[in-house]
């Protein structure tokens, strides 16, 4: 019995390693290459095992503003956009909970509609661009359908259904104190662990986005990591092009184009790896929390 | 009387109805603007008459749309696509999650998990740079690393159709199991241990209690994840379809869904109607999926249905 599952164990362990080798492949070459020298990967391809290390890719991400400028408008567009969506998100989803509240059901309806139905691109672009006029406006990053979701409204509702306790809230209401300091100073922080979850999910849907810029931007003040990184992408040269000529003219034709955009690919996804394990627990929480109601 | 009552109860109430306003607002143009805007599909756009001022035509968009081979190459591939995530992901994402379940040693399952999830973090633009480096053709790894050194032709992955189904196929599993997993994890480890040590005693091996046990037990799960997915039959993820394969028009053949087509067509302004076709009959299918899938569940076990 013991010698049978021994050899079980043995089983699992090499299925997840071979798993865990596949996802961890691409990564690394992605890691390394961007560490080699632009010549070696000419001549060599993406390789594991580089002939020799050179961070020259770095040091131009370094030198060069405009991948600053990027990962600048990222980052202000990642804050405001999760700030702001955790504030939206918990008060519609607190005011969902209430039980008295006359057009509760409705309410609840129209958002969980939105999951179920939905207009689709065409008549969105047409609308945020005709009506709203968001093109090449920050607004563009920050508000189409990104601000708010069906489905963080419901975990976050179960999650206050399930978590704070209405006789603490009652108390409160007999102490005088109004519903917007109720939900601030009481319903909030009791709420933490929710709002690290959606937090965490929002930032990373914000870092990750590139269809809104995809959509609504051409302007290259207005362009984030990852739309630079596509813009790299289809065009290898995209950085050498939109380089201002006076300011690094002396080897603009000297950039290591390939390397570089691995390295920012490599710039880009630093953050969420740091945040990843501090965030871990409340993420797989909200993965789970699905589940349990689709 | 009962009039003044409702009135009285949304004195009462009014700070949750501001508290709720912004999120409503964001729905209601996010959300329902766009629906009514559905109505374009019907339409001859043009920029003076606008959304809903333009030209009424009746079903000719959708006369075009599918007197043309694209509507059946991109809902062929859409279904396809979708078929093979959802049966292959059920056994996949099962399968992981047993595995995970059954080790012993909990810091070894948290590291594999770990592991497993992080590409789910990686945005779509991040996975085509990987994919990128190991299939381009001079300077990606399988090129240069696997077949010149055997003596084999390398193969220029971004124009030949037939890999691609395989290769998004993995991409997708790559980086959605762990996500997929860990739902089953957490209600494969909810399983009430004793009715394993039951059918133990019983006599029952590893298999027969995963599929006498693991399997009765997650049904519910199953279920609900499938409607989900079935739901969403006709959708697909955009960048998988259009960034993973780089845009690459000599394989749209394999790589086109209703998604792509729609964004591609957006590009294209003078066939915007036809366009708007093609979103409506995803929009519209979609949810007609959605709601008989979840009728025919209610049918079956009332429990599992979502609405």
């Amino acid at each position: 019995m013991v010698r049978k599952d021994l050899g079980f164990q043995t089983i699992c362990h090499l299925v997840l390693i071979i798993m865990s080798v596949l996802v961890l492949f691409p990564i690394a070459l992605l890691f390394i290459s961007s560490m080699s020298p632009e010549s070696d990967i000419i001549k060599y391809g993406y390789s594991l095992v580089p002939k020799s290390f050179d961070f020259t890719a770095y040091k131009y991400i370094f030198k060069e503003g405009s991948v600053f400028h990027s990962y600048f408008i990222t980052i202000i567009v990642t804050f405001t956009g999760t700030i702001v969506s955790i504030l939206i998100t918990t008060m519609l989803s607190y005011t969902l909970t209430v039980k008295e509240l006359p057009g509760r059901g409705i309410l609840s309806f129209l958002v969980l509609f939105t999951m179920l139905f939905s207009g689709g691109l065409v008549p969105s672009y047409m609308m945020w661009t005709t009506l709203f006029h968001i093109k090449n406006t920050i607004w563009a990053l920050l508000v189409p359908n990104m601000l708010c979701n069906a489905f963080h409204i419901m975990i976050t509702r179960s999650f206050f259904q399930n978590n704070i306790p209405p006789a603490i809230l009652e108390s409160a209401r007999i102490d005088g104190m109004n519903e917007f300091g109720i939900f601030f100073k009481m319903v909030l922080p009791l709420s933490t662990p929710i709002i690290a979850t959606i937090g965490f999910m929002k930032a990373l849907m914000y870092w990750n986005d590139w269809t809104n810029s995809l959509y609504y931007i051409t302007d290259k003040n207005l362009v984030g990591i990852q739309a630079l990184l596509n813009n790299m992408l289809t065009n290898v040269k995209y950085l050498a092009q939109s380089m201002d000529a006076s300011s690094v003219a002396t080897d603009v034709a000297n950039i290591p184009s390939l390397s570089m955009r691995l390295a920012i690919a490599v710039v880009g996804m630093i953050p969420m790896i740091i945040l990843y394990p501090f965030f871990q627990k409340y993420y797989m929480k909200g993965l789970t929390v699905g589940a349990v109601k689709g | 009387m009962k009039k003044k009552n409702l009135s009285s109860r949304l004195k009462k109430y009014w700070p949750f109805y501001i508290m709720a306003l912004p999120g409503l607002i964001y729905f209601f143009i996010n959300c329902y603007i766009p629906m009514s805007g559905l109505i374009l599909a019907f339409e001859k756009y043009s920029v003076s008459g606008g959304i809903f001022g333009s030209k009424k035509i009746g079903l000719q968009n959708f006369k075009f749309l599918f007197s043309n081979a694209d509507a059946w190459i991109m809902t062929r591939n859409t279904l396809l696509y979708n078929l093979t995530f959802i049966v292959l992901g059920l056994v996949i994402s099962i399968m992981t999650a047993f595995l995970l379940h059954e080790l012993k040693s909990s810091l070894s399952r948290k590291v594999y998990q770990t592991v497993i999830l992080f590409p789910s973090l990686l945005s779509v633009i991040i996975v085509s740079y990987l994919v990128n480096a190991i299939l381009a053709g001079d300077t990606g790894f399988i090129n240069n690393h696997i077949l010149i050194p055997l003596g084999l032709e390398p193969v220029s992955f971004y124009s030949e159709k037939k890999w691609w189904p395989f290769i998004l196929t993995f991409v997708h599993f790559w980086q959605m199991t762990g996500t997929s997993c860990i739902l089953y994890l957490a209600n494969i480890s909810a399983i009430d241990t004793s009715l394993y040590e039951a059918a133990s005693i019983d006599g029952a091996g590893r298999w027969q209690s995963f599929t006498k046990i693991t399997i009765p037990c997650i049904v519910p799960t199953i279920i609900t994840l499938t409607i989900l997915a079935v739901g969403k039959i006709f959708n697909s993820d955009f960048g998988l379809f259009y960034q993973v394969p780089m845009n690459s028009g000599a394989i749209i053949d394999v790589t086109q869904t209703i998604d792509t087509y729609v964004y591609r067509g957006l590009l294209n302004t003078s066939n915007l109607g036809m366009t708007a076709a093609a979103g409506f009959y995803q929009s519209v299918v979609g949810f007609c999926l959605v709601f008989f899938t979840n009728m025919l569940v209610k049918k079956i076990s009332k429990e599992n249905a979502m609405f």
